[in-house]
């Protein structure tokens, strides 16, 4: 098969790249890119592990074909946080909250929690809880990371996603 | 700057995507290997032709249990790869290594088995039966255990009524969401083998005696691990050998993970459990005598059938002080997938049981089920089920927390008259309460061990050589702690060492909630050697005894003369300038338990957990939904090291049991799962977890290190049976099979309304 060549804004950064036609965004990533931090935990588009935010909204990217990411703006865990190392605000209140156990779940959980909170800025609990339902966590029971979440909503701003760096 | 926080040792790395999984990991010229399945849940193999899937492009080998240079298991082990007989569905026969994963998994399809099918036995009543299929020459009996106290038939003459109940509970996968991995890379020693464990010496055990290698030449790494509640230990050893053994013979790093599916289909599960219950009781409400009979589904293969069996036999008769007690347990084997620990480690059957039971002779009898439980709960120095006199029992104090926060009395009126107003949605409220033997106890009395060293470094610096898995809970950051605690040091000197097994000794698993009080104790004892051997010097400096000495905020100081001290930091140098070193080991053995085997009556455990639970659940009449609404969840943690986090176990041991008592139910009824990924087998989402109340109690035990008790398991077993209460308050329905899904709720709404309808 022939392969296509798509270019795509990854984490601010212009990337241009030959994808076998049938390659799940998720693999391309993860192989081609090496920004593991985006997990697979079914691979059927039913536990969120998986969630990068593809022009502000949050997605499945095991449900995505990499060929169809041609002038996308995609965020994954890596391009959280700022230039010098600091966290972004989701992921100081993750670690404040102990959001987190084994942690398999949570770049896929921030991720969502960010394009939820770019777009809502005082959200409640119930509207949280649903923004996050389709990010499955084995561990924790939710309630901690529905604690971060809220509280990362009291200060948040939104960070320049588009921003493309040199 | 990064911003430090005291929290988890391994947050940073988690929270910024950087912390390295199994599957995350790659070599260079790695190839990528795939299982084939036997499709039959009992089948004889007749032949293998590899053929066709060697010639498929990029397909590098195709690899049988005739390649096994070692053994392929241990006897009624399962097998790394089937050498003759398939025991259950999913089952790997064969190995095809390539170039690509895809290559891999397409190719697998290529191979082709030829089958004699045999019958399957796929419930353990079945497997006990008169002329069962024989699933192993010597017959599909897995254990049989007995115990008790006093005799049954007296206590149940003293009684004025007579129950007799059964309960069932489910097959229930583990699904940690990252499912089974493995790298192997071959080395000139021997061979490298990444994959995430509970347990890094067990797995390299297996893989040892499948490649036919010394332990010694296997180096066993575990880099962070995406959960495993039990589910990484004889899989991940399992799924590390198929990678080692293909890595040996192709010379090549191999690396396995499996699919969602594959995960359900061969990975172990919950034991399903049969509860039969025989009860007397007085007028008065006192429990006379109980009679018990517990049958177990162990699936094809051994596992950690044992001592799960032993525990849910022990503590099958509830944290109750009855005078008499006969239980026994017996578990077979079947034509399932293999039955395992799973969080709670067979105490989330029988809590559920046990629990449910007492609630419903409280409702029939007319007391309220919470002040029944209160009446009969073991106190102080009462003696349990099988005969052990219980120390630091701090029951009435997770009642009393349990009973304010929930204010029960007032609630269960005030939702009873709700209720009276009519409506199509109905509340109701429930309670359980537990008690939990810590660690292995006396049925692991020799494995029961852990072994921890502390390497002090001349700038004071500690690293913690521990084999101790840190699957989530937290583990390693309790061994910090202890450290810390001990010591009297900064956070910041006290680092772990990556878990390889070719410099960490052996700490043993983290299963049984055995991580605090053992691994925590060997921490402990480890620290207190190093302790030692600072304060001999620190005694001699100032003058006083070393027993007096105080270690606290990087100071050394004897508290009658608080104003002279030294601090650790001299100390470290000192010592290194005379030559000597402050570094130290700690092993912690549980022994010394009077248990006898035979009848199963003693010690059981050297201490135990306990936890009580109130929650309230909303049922929709119409459609058989129930929503938890509100869950209280109390657990005394002797110490707790960290509040958070300690509270995040809660949560999630709480989500775990939801699954269990709402939903999760692996659909295998012909020895086929039917239900092999999230869109079918359903587990909690935010939506379906209530608010939760988590309450800490802290009632210190001998044996922890600083009193503290282990935590992770209980918290996975009050909320099935506190939520099919509930459901019996707002409904009653009483629901004796697990899970209470739609379909089980809308069944009993509609036999309900067709009683009511009669009368
Ligand atoms: S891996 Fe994509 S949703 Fe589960
Ligand atoms: S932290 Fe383990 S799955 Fe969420």
């Amino acid at each position: 098969m022939n392969k296509i060549n798509v270019n795509m804004i990854v984490n601010g950064e212009v990337v241009s790249i030959l994808v076998e036609p049938n390659a799940r965004l998720l693999d391309t990533l993860r192989d081609n890119l090496e920004l593991t931090g985006t997990k697979e935990g079914c691979g059927v588009g039913e536990c969120g592990a998986c969630t990068v935010i593809v022009d502000g909204e949050a997605v499945n990217s095991c449900m995505i074909l990499a060929a169809s990411m041609e002038g996308k703006v995609i965020e994954t865990i890596e391009g959280l946080g700022g230039d010098n190392g600091e966290l972004h605000i989701l992921q100081e209140k993750f670690i404040e909250h102990s959001a987190l156990q084994c942690g398999f779940c949570t770049p896929g959980l921030v991720m969502s929690a960010k394009a939820f909170l770019d777009v809502n800025d005082k959200p409640t609990r119930e509207e949280i809880k649903t923004a996050i339902s389709g990010n499955l966590c084995r561990c924790t029971g939710y309630s901690q990371i529905v604690d971060a979440i809220e509280d990362a909503a009291k200060d948040y701003y939104v960070y320049d996603v588009c921003r493309v760096k040199k | 700057m990064v911003k430090k926080h005291g929290r988890r040792v391994d947050v940073l790395a988690k929270i910024t995507g950087k912390a390295q999984y199994t599957n995350d990991m790659s070599f260079p010229h790695m190839l990528y290997a795939s299982t084939v399945r036997c499709p039959n849940p009992h089948a004889k193999i007749i032949s293998i032709e590899r053929e066709q899937a060697e010639q498929y492009p990029g397909v590098v080998m195709v690899i049988t249990a005739d390649n096994i240079p070692g053994i392929p298991s241990q006897y009624k082990q399962k097998p790394i790869l089937v050498p003759e007989v398939v025991r259950y569905e999913g089952e790997g026969v064969a190995l095809v290594v390539a170039k690509s994963k895809v290559i891999a998994a397409e190719a697998a399809k290529l191979v082709k088995v030829i089958y004699d099918e045999l019958p399957a036995v796929t419930s353990a009543e079945a497997a006990l039966g008169k002329n069962a299929q024989k699933i192993y020459d010597d017959g599909n009996l897995l254990c049989k255990y007995k115990a008790g106290k006093g005799n049954v038939e007296e206590g149940f003459k003293k009684a004025d009524h007579i129950f007799e109940k059964e309960y069932r509970t489910q097959r229930v996968d583990h699904t940690p969401l990252e499912t089974e991995a493995a790298i192997a890379v071959p080395t000139t020693e021997g061979m490298t083998v990444y994959a995430p464990t509970n347990d890094a010496y067990k797995a390299r055990l297996l893989i040892a005696e499948t490649l036919g290698l010394r332990e010694n030449q296997v180096r066993f790494i575990t880099p962070a691990i995406g959960g495993s509640f039990g589910a990484k230990n004889y899989d991940a050893g399992v799924i590390g050998a198929r990678s080692a053994l293909a890595a040996m013979l192709t010379g090549k790093p191999v690396k396995m993970v499996f699919t969602r599916e594959e995960s359900m289909i061969e990975g172990t599960k919950r034991h399903p459990y049969i509860c039969k219950y025989k009860v007397g009781v007085t007028k008065a409400g006192r429990i006379t005598a109980m009679e018990i009979d517990l049958i177990g589904d162990g699936g094809a293969y051994l596992s950690k059938s044992h001592p799960v069996a032993t525990r849910t036999l022990i503590e099958a008769s509830g944290p109750y002080n009855i005078d008499n007690v006969k239980s026994k347990v017996t578990l077979a084997f079947t034509n399932n997938t293999y039955s395992d620990a799973m969080r709670g480690f067979g105490s989330p059957q029988v809590d559920f049981a046990s629990e449910v039971l007492l609630d419903e002779i409280a409702c029939e009898l007319g007391f309220d089920p919470l002040e029944f439980k209160k009446m009969n709960h073991i106190k102080e120095n009462d003696i349990s089920g099988v005969g052990q006199v219980m120390t630091d029992v701090s029951l009435g104090k997770c009642v009393a927390e349990a009973e304010k926060a929930s204010n029960w009395k007032e609630r269960k009126a005030e939702l009873a008259s709700e209720r009276n107003k009519g409506g199509s949605k109905v509340k109701g409220i429930g309670f359980a309460l537990i008690h939990r033997g810590e660690a292995f106890g006396a049925a692991g009395q020799g494995i029961d061990t852990a072994e921890v060293q502390l390497l002090v470094n001349n700038d004071g610096g500690i690293t913690i050589l521990s084999s101790m898995a840190d699957v989530g809970m937290g583990g390693h950051t309790m061994m910090v702690n202890v450290i810390m605690e001990t010591l009297g040091v900064k956070r910041e000197r006290v680092v772990m060492a990556p878990v390889d097994t070719s410099y960490v000794p052996n700490s043993g698993p983290s299963s049984a909630t055995r991580g605090t009080m053992v691994i925590g104790n060997a921490a402990r004892l480890a620290a207190e050697e190093v302790k030692d051997k600072l304060a001999a010097i620190a005694a001699d400096v100032l003058g006083v005894l070393k027993e007096e000495l105080v270690f606290k905020n990087e100071q050394i100081y004897s508290p009658g003369k608080a104003d002279e001290h030294v601090n650790y930091q001299d100390m470290i140098n000192e010592i290194f300038a005379r030559g000597q070193t402050p570094s130290g080991r700690g092993w912690y053995t549980v022994s010394g338990l009077d248990w006898d085997r035979a009848n199963g009556f003693g010690e059981a455990y050297l201490s135990y957990a306990y936890g009580a639970a109130v929650t309230e659940v909303e049922v929709d009449l119409e459609t058989g939904q129930v929503s938890v609404d509100k869950f209280i969840a109390v657990h005394d943690v002797g110490h707790a090291f960290d509040k958070s986090e300690v509270i995040g176990q809660i949560n999630g041991g709480v989500s775990m049991a939801v699954g269990m008592a709402l939903f999760e139910d692996v659909d295998s009824k012909i020895g086929h799962i039917k239900n092999t990924n999230f869109d079918k087998y359903l587990i909690p989402t935010s939506l379906d977890m209530p608010e939760m109340n988590s309450i800490v109690v802290e009632v210190p035990t001998k044996t922890g290190p600083f009193g503290a008790r282990g935590l992770g398991e209980p918290t996975a077993c009050t909320a099935a049976p506190a939520i099919i209460n509930a459901i019996y308050d707002a409904t009653g329905i009483r629901i004796r099979e697990l899970p209470a899904n739609l379909e089980t709720m809308m069944e009993e709404l509609k036999n309900s309304r067709n009683k009511t309808d009669l009368n």
